[in-house]
């Protein structure tokens, strides 16, 4: 019980092709959000700006991967009759203190994601693995399924909140960096030139709209994710 | 030593542990971040008393361009009275520091409730809060020569509160600029109180003092007058949020502008 993820299994290698398609998998194949649609909530409210996105993303890892490697030591202790609630008190300290270390030391994105840190704790996609994962492999693997299905996540997230920024507000924001218009102003409307922002893009409809063009080509890319009916 | 998990013992055990440590680490970390959470909080009231008056700050230097154009911090009373008035640089610690008064937390917790049972009523709010000791902090800032007067407002919108900065010129009747935010009211529609089409039109624009309203936010489309801005459109209850807050409070501030004309004769 006592090993970490360095003294992970002696007899399989922690980079073993089985392992490794815990890292690949929810990659492609098993996506969180366009193979599994968990964590669809935070995927739309969150990805007006890439900036918000990159910040979420990266909380949500952290909390994945605690999550998964907490609970994956502690598996053999867990009372079977309770292990949804000492998952869901793992999963919300950590979040609280996600949260707190935001409010600390990035004020305004805190703002700007609000509730949304919050509902990392109602993320299916960390109870999912928690309940589907961690409880049954042991520290190593569970650390690399948590870092895949984070990244997973992750991605799409990226994917869609860059989409959504470039047509939406006509520029990109990285964090530290603020907000970087790159169309030249006069090409505006506004300052009589053609182009004009689609407003359509910030509202939550679009969201929906780019992460099923996503699921789209993921499909068609990958013909064994369609269901036979 | 074989133990039976699924023991109730084994169970309550691990419970108990479990939520020991839990409470342990959140206590820690909470306690361990307070400080800078507070200094952010701080900056940020800051950085919106200077938006009120048309200075853009940042988290950087809005200590720095608060204590440039902040020359006097004031609080009062809700008879309008002088409590204290202060020059000195801001001291977060400091309790009766007119900049430490949380106007939210006294919303919340009793101004809230006697605007309720009030019902339009200002007597009877008067007399519901005068028990409260209620204390109203007032920023009065220089800027280009020019005497500017800062006032904080807390109200409610449709769904939680809303809250801003008002502040008048050396007459005080003549609003130099505002400023609103709010918690969770509905994008598009009352959350819109924020964007600076809207705080943009309240610059200019005069308080009333024979009128019942000192400043009415009217209907969405409703022709505005010197002493009214349009609503938003979509947004009545938290126009008509917008709306009470201003009326409620600048009332405050008024008897303590009278009185001190008084005063000056």
């Amino acid at each position: 019980m006592s090993t970490d993820t360095a003294a992970a299994p002696k007899k399989e290698s922690l980079f073993s092709k089985k392992n490794r398609r815990l890292l690949s998998d929810p990659l492609d194949d098993s996506n969180p959000i366009t193979v599994q649609v968990l964590g669809i909530c935070s995927a739309l409210a969150i990805t007006v700006q890439l900036q918000q996105a990159v910040i979420m993303s990266l909380s949500v890892l952290f909390v994945m991967i605690g999550g998964n490697v907490i609970v994956s030591l502690l598996r053999n202790l867990i009372p079977d009759r309770i292990r949804i609630i000492v998952q869901l008190v793992v999963v919300a300290s950590l979040v609280i203190i996600v949260d707190q270390v935001l409010k600390a030391f990035q004020p305004d994105i805190s703002e700007k994601l609000s509730v949304f840190v919050g509902l990392i704790i109602t993320n299916c996609i960390i109870m999912g693995r928690l309940e589907a994962f961690a409880l049954g492999n042991k520290p190593g693997p569970s650390f690399l399924d948590a870092i895949g299905n984070a990244i997973g996540y992750a991605w799409i997230l990226l994917a869609v909140s860059i989409v959504r920024e470039v047509f939406g507000s006509g520029a990109i924001s990285l964090p530290g960096m603020g907000q970087v218009k790159f169309l030249p102003a006069e090409w505006f409307m506004s300052e009589g030139g053609f182009y004009e922002n689609n407003n359509l893009m910030i509202l939550p409809p679009m969201a929906l709209i780019t992460v099923g063009i996503i699921i789209w080509i993921q499909r068609s890319r990958n013909q064994s994710l369609i269901e036979e009916n | 030593m074989a133990i039976d998990k699924n023991s109730t013992g084994y169970t309550f055990l691990f419970s108990v542990i479990m939520v020991v440590v839990v409470g342990t680490s959140l206590a820690y970390t909470s306690l361990s971040l307070k400080e800078r959470q507070d200094a952010n909080a701080a900056d940020k009231k800051m950085m919106d008393i200077l938006g009120a008056i048309g200075i853009d700050a940042n988290r950087t230097n809005a200590n720095e361009l608060f204590a440039d154009y902040v020359v006097e911090r004031v609080a009062i009373d809700m008879s309008g009275r002088e409590l204290l008035a202060t020059a000195t640089p801001v001291d977060p610690k400091d309790k009766a520091d007119p900049f430490g008064i949380d106007v939210k937390k006294d919303y919340r917790a009793s101004v809230k409730s006697a605007v309720k049972a009030a019902d339009g009523d200002e007597a009877a709010l008067m007399a519901a809060l005068s028990e409260d000791d209620l204390r109203f902090p007032l920023f009065r800032c220089e800027k280009d020569g020019e005497s500017l007067y800062v006032i904080p407002v807390v109200g409610s919108g449709l769904w939680g509160p809303i809250w801003g900065y008002v502040a008048l010129e050396e007459d005080k009747t003549t609003i130099y600029g505002a400023n609103f935010d709010h918690k969770t009211e509905t994008p598009g529609l009352g959350a819109e109180i924020k964007e600076s089409f809207f705080t943009e039109k309240f610059k200019g624009k005069k308080l009333n003092s024979n009128a019942v309203a000192l400043f009415t936010v009217t209907k969405g489309g409703a022709p505005t007058d010197q002493y009214s801005v349009d609503g938003i459109t979509g947004g009545t209850i938290t126009s008509k949020g917008v709306d009470e807050m201003i009326n409620r409070t600048l009332k405050v501030y008024y008897r303590y502008f009278e009185s001190e004309t008084r005063a000056q004769r």
